[in-house]
C-alpha cells in the first residue's frame, strides 16, 4: 500500500538536461521534462523544434548524447533502449507508424507482448487487439485477421493507437502519442481524445503531441512549449490561450503574413490539368505557367499520388520530382552529392553519346553554391551529409533539370529553418521565371508561398483556395468537411 | 608507397588481381618456373570467353537484386549452333552467319524481357525456364551434329600474336567499351540508379523500362558473341559448349567485386576474377589433385576470396 503511495506521489517519467545532435545541428540542446502518474502532457512547437526528437529518446529509439532519464524511481540513463521501453512501461505511437505490413493485426500485437505466447496466442492476441479497439473507436469497422498493408492509413492509425494501450504482462506508465489524430477524422480523433482522458483517469500518463492546438488546450493538464531544442514555457493548460501558446511557440509562422511575397492570380497558359484517379467524386487540379500550387489536407490523403500521377503524365523530361521521402524516393547510397545532384541532367552534359566529366563537376561546383550545401567536397559520398542537406542535394537536382513542372512531395523534412527561406526564395523567383510548382506541404505555413490550394480529403480534391483565404482554419475545416 | 597500397586496397577488383597472381605464382613455383608464360597464355584464351558472357551478367546484376540471366549458357549454345550451320564451312558465309547468331540472340533477350516484363515473371525463373526452350530449338535446329567453323573464324579465335591470343586484344577493347558505357553513358549510369533505387530513379527521369530492357538485350548479345568466338575456339559448335558457364559468368561477377545488391559495376575484377578461375584449376591440376579435391578446393577457395574481399568492404 505504502508502495503505491510513494509511486503516485512521484513523477512518472523525469528528463533532465538532455541534448543531442545530428551532424551540425543540434536538436535537443539540454531539455528539462517532467511528467506525473496519471496526467496528459501537452507538447507543442513549430516543426523541427526537437518534439520528435525528444519522443524518441523517451520511447529509447534515439541515445540523447547527454542527460539523465528516470522512470519512476528508477535511473536509466544507462541501459535504456527501445527493447526494455516497454518493460519501464513506455509504449509509443510515432508518426511513422511502425505496423507490420505482412502480418495481421493479431501477429503484430503479438511482437511488443512477449507473453502471448503458448497455444491459443493468436485467440489471445485477436481479442486484446479487437477489445481495445471496440474501447478506444467504437464502431471502427476494422478485421483484426487483415493484414496491416491492406487497411488504409487512418486505420492503421487507429490499429497502432489501440495496440498502444493493450496490456499483458508488463505495465503501461506513459503513452506518447504524436500528431495521433493526423490520419484521422474528426468523429475519430474525439473519440480518442475521450478514451484518452478515461486512460488518464485511470492513472496512465499521455504525452500528447499535435499542431492541433485547440485539441491540446481542451484536453491536456498541462503544456511545455518547445523551440529549438528547449522547453521555453511550461503551465498548466488553463493557464494558457491560444493566442499565447501561439506566442511561446515563437514568432516564426505568424509574422509570415506581410513578409511575403504578395499572391498572384496568373492567368497564363495551362500546364497541367489533372483528375486525381483515385476518387470518384472529386475537383479538378489545373497548374499554369509559373504558378506556385499548394496541395494540402491531412497527411496521406492522396497528395504524394496526385503529384505521381502528374509526374507519369507529363511529357517526357518536362517534370521533376523532389522527394520528401529522401531514402526510398530520392537519393542514390552509392553516389557522390555531385553524381545525385547531376543525374537528371544528364543528357544535357554530353558531348556525343558521352558524358563529359567537366559539364558534370561544373554543375555539382555551381549548384554546391547556389544552395549552399555544406560538404567540403561535392565528390563525398552523399551519406556524408545531414539529412537537411542531402535534402537540399535533391532540390538542386531538380531545379538543375530543365522541367518547366517541379512536383514537390512534402520536401521540407529535415531542412532548417535559414535553408527553408532560402528555399522559398528561390522556388519564387523560378517560378516567376516561368516554371511552375505543384507543392505538397504538411505545414499550412508552406502554403503562405503558394498562389492556391486544393484541398485533399481521403484521395479527392475537396476544396480549392485562393491565396488571400489560405489560413490555418480554412485548410483544416476543408480538410475536415464531410462531403465536398 | 603505403599511399599506393591503401588506394588500391579500396579498389573492389584488387582482390581477385592477388588471387590470381597467388595461384599463378604458386603454380610455376611447383613446376619450378616451367611453362610460366605457356599458363598465362592459356589462361588468356580460356578466360576470353568467361569474360564476355561475365560482361554481360554483371550488368544485368547490377540492375539490382533478383535480376540475372540463367539463359546465358543456352544462348551461347544456340548461338553457336546457328552461326556454325547458317556459315556451313563457308567463309564467305561467314558474315551472314554472325548476323544470323546475333539475330537469335536478340531474339533470346527479347523473350526473356517479354516474361519478366509483361508476365511480371521473376528474372530468375523466366531466364531460367527460357533456358530450356532455347536450348530445346538449339537441339531441334543443329540435330546434334557438329559442323566445323570457316578457317576465317577458327584463326580469328586461335590466332595469337607475339604469346597474347588476338580474342583476348579483342575483349580487352570490348571492356573498355562497356567501362565507358557504365561511366560515361545516360544508359550506364541509369543501370548504377536502378539498382540502388528504382523508384527514385524513376522519380529521377530516368527510362527505368527501357534501360532494364537494353541490359537483357546486351547480356544476351554477349553470351551469342561468346558462342560464335566458342564454336571458332573449339572447332564447332556442341550441344554442351554452355555447360560450367552459368556458375563461372555469376561467379567472375561477384569475386570480381561486382555488388550482387547491385548499383555497382566492375570490370577489370571481371578480368582479375575469369583468370583467377582458370588457373585455379590449373594449379590443382598441376599439383595432381583428384577430381573430387579439385572442386572441394575451388569451393572453398571462391568462398575464402569473396570473404576476404566483401569483409573488407563492409568495414570501409
Amino acid at each position: 500500500m505504502t508502495g503505491l503511495m510513494s509511486d503516485i506521489l512521484e513523477s512518472a517519467v523525469t528528463l533532465t538536461a538532455i541534448e543531442k545532435s545530428f551532424g551540425a545541428v543540434r536538436a535537443l540542446a539540454g531539455v528539462d521534462l517532467l511528467l506525473k502518474p496519471g496526467e496528459c502532457l501537452g507538447l507543442v512547437g513549430h516543426n523541427g523544434a526537437g518534439k520528435s526528437t525528444l519522443m524518441h529518446v523517451l520511447a529509447g529509439t534515439l541515445k540523447p548524447d547527454q542527460g539523465r532519464l528516470v522512470i519512476g524511481t528508477q535511473d536509466v540513463s544507462r541501459q535504456y533502449s527501445a527493447s526494455n521501453a516497454s518493460a519501464h512501461g513506455i509504449r509509443c505511437v510515432f508518426q511513422e507508424l511502425s505496423l507490420c505490413p505482412n502480418l495481421t493485426l493479431a501477429e503484430n500485437v503479438r511482437i511488443v507482448h512477449r507473453a502471448l505466447k503458448g497455444i491459443g496466442w493468436k485467440a489471445k492476441a485477436r481479442r486484446l487487439i479487437g477489445e481495445k479497439l471496440d474501447e478506444i473507436f467504437p464502431g471502427h469497422g476494422i478485421d483484426v485477421d487483415q493484414e496491416a498493408g491492406d487497411l488504409n492509413i487512418g486505420q492503421r492509425q487507429m490499429a497502432e493507437i489501440a495496440r498502444a494501450f493493450t496490456v499483458t504482462d508488463e505495465p503501461l506508465r506513459v503513452v506518447i502519442l504524436d500528431e495521433p489524430t493526423s490520419s484521422l477524422d474528426a468523429v475519430t480523433a474525439r473519440q480518442l481524445l475521450t478514451f484518452m482522458r478515461q486512460e488518464v483517469a485511470r492513472g496512465t500518463s499521455t504525452i500528447l503531441i499535435s499542431h492541433l492546438l485547440g485539441d491540446v488546450l481542451d484536453y491536456c493538464d498541462r503544456i511545455a512549449v518547445m523551440k529549438d531544442g528547449k522547453v521555453v514555457a511550461e503551465k498548466e493548460a488553463q493557464n494558457f490561450t491560444r493566442h499565447s501558446l501561439v506566442a511561446a511557440m515563437g514568432a516564426t509562422a505568424e509574422k509570415a503574413g506581410p513578409g511575403t511575397t504578395a499572391r498572384r492570380r496568373i492567368s497564363s497558359a495551362l500546364t497541367i490539368e489533372a483528375t486525381p484517379l483515385t476518387a470518384t467524386q472529386t475537383g479538378k487540379l489545373s497548374v499554369r505557367k509559373g504558378e506556385i500550387v499548394g496541395l494540402a489536407g491531412l497527411a496521406g490523403h492522396g497528395q504524394t499520388r496526385m503529384l505521381i500521377q502528374i509526374f507519369d503524365g507529363a511529357r517526357k523530361h518536362s517534370a521533376a520530382f523532389i522527394a520528401g521521402d529522401r531514402q526510398s524516393d530520392g537519393v542514390f547510397n552509392l553516389w557522390s552529392i555531385g553524381e545525385n545532384v547531376t543525374v537528371s541532367a544528364l543528357r544535357h552534359l554530353r558531348k556525343g553519346p558521352l558524358i563529359r566529366p567537366e559539364h558534370e563537376h561544373n554543375m555539382a561546383r555551381n549548384w554546391k553554391q547556389r544552395i549552399g550545401i555544406r560538404t567540403p567536397d561535392m565528390n563525398n559520398n552523399i551519406l556524408t551529409l545531414s539529412g537537411g542537406n542531402q535534402q537540399k542535394a535533391l532540390f538542386a537536382r531538380a531545379l538543375g533539370s530543365k522541367a518547366d513542372i517541379v512536383l514537390m512531395d512534402d520536401p521540407m523534412r529535415g531542412v532548417d529553418i535559414g535553408t527553408k527561406l532560402e528555399v522559398y526564395e528561390m522556388i519564387r523567383a523560378e517560378a516567376e521565371a516561368g516554371r511552375s510548382f505543384v507543392w505538397y506541404t504538411t505545414e499550412i505555413d508552406e502554403l503562405k508561398h503558394c498562389d492556391r490550394a486544393y484541398i485533399f480529403r481521403n484521395g479527392a480534391i475537396v476544396a480549392e483556395l485562393q491565396g488571400d483565404e489560405l489560413s490555418e482554419d480554412k485548410v483544416l475545416h476543408a480538410s475536415f468537411a464531410e462531403s465536398a | 608507397m603505403t599511399n599506393i597500397w591503401t588506394k588500391l586496397r579500396a579498389q573492389p577488383w584488387i582482390w581477385s588481381f592477388i588471387a590470381m597472381i597467388a595461384v599463378w605464382l604458386a603454380t610455376i613455383a611447383f613446376t619450378g618456373g616451367q611453362g610460366a608464360g605457356e599458363i598465362l597464355t592459356a589462361a588468356l584464351s580460356f578466360a576470353t570467353f568467361t569474360i564476355i558472357i561475365g560482361l554481360g551478367q554483371m550488368m544485368v546484376i547490377t540492375t539490382g537484386p533478383g535480376n540475372v540471366d540463367l539463359s546465358i549458357p543456352a544462348t551461347i549454345t544456340l548461338a553457336g549452333v546457328v552461326a556454325t550451320k547458317v556459315m556451313d564451312t563457308d567463309n564467305a558465309r561467314l558474315l551472314i552467319g554472325i548476323l544470323a547468331a546475333l539475330g537469335a540472340s536478340f531474339v533470346v533477350g527479347l523473350f526473356n524481357y517479354g516474361l519478366i516484363r509483361l508476365l511480371r515473371i521473376p528474372p530468375i525463373i523466366a531466364t531460367l525456364s527460357s533456358s530450356f526452350l532455347i536450348l530445346s530449338t538449339a537441339i531441334s535446329y543443329g540435330r546434334g551434329i557438329r559442323i566445323k567453323p570457316p578457317p576465317m573464324l577458327a584463326d580469328f579465335a586461335t590466332t595469337r600474336i607475339l604469346g597474347v591470343p588476338l580474342l583476348a586484344i579483342f575483349v580487352l577493347a570490348l571492356s573498355i567499351g562497356i567501362a565507358l558505357l557504365i561511366k560515361r553513358t545516360l544508359y550506364g549510369r541509369t543501370v548504377l540508379a536502378i539498382g540502388q533505387n528504382p523508384r527514385a530513379a524513376r522519380l529521377a527521369g530516368l527510362n527505368v523500362d527501357l534501360t532494364r530492357f537494353a541490359t537483357y538485350l546486351l547480356s544476351a548479345l554477349l553470351a551469342g558473341v561468346t558462342g560464335i568466338v566458342l564454336s571458332g575456339f573449339s572447332g564447332g559448335a556442341a550441344l554442351n559448349m554452355g555447360e560450367g558457364f552459368l556458375l563461372a559468368s555469376i561467379a567472375v561477377v561477384v569475386i570480381g567485386g561486382t555488388s550482387v545488391a547491385g548499383g555497382r559495376a566492375n570490370v577489370p575484377g571481371i578480368w582479375g576474377a575469369a583468370l583467377f578461375i582458370y588457373l585455379l584449376d590449373t594449379m590443382l591440376n598441376t599439383f595432381g589433385a583428384s577430381a573430387g579435391i579439385r572442386l572441394i578446393m575451388t569451393g572453398v577457395i571462391i568462398i575464402a576470396v569473396i570473404t576476404i574481399a566483401g569483409g573488407d568492404r563492409q568495414q570501409r
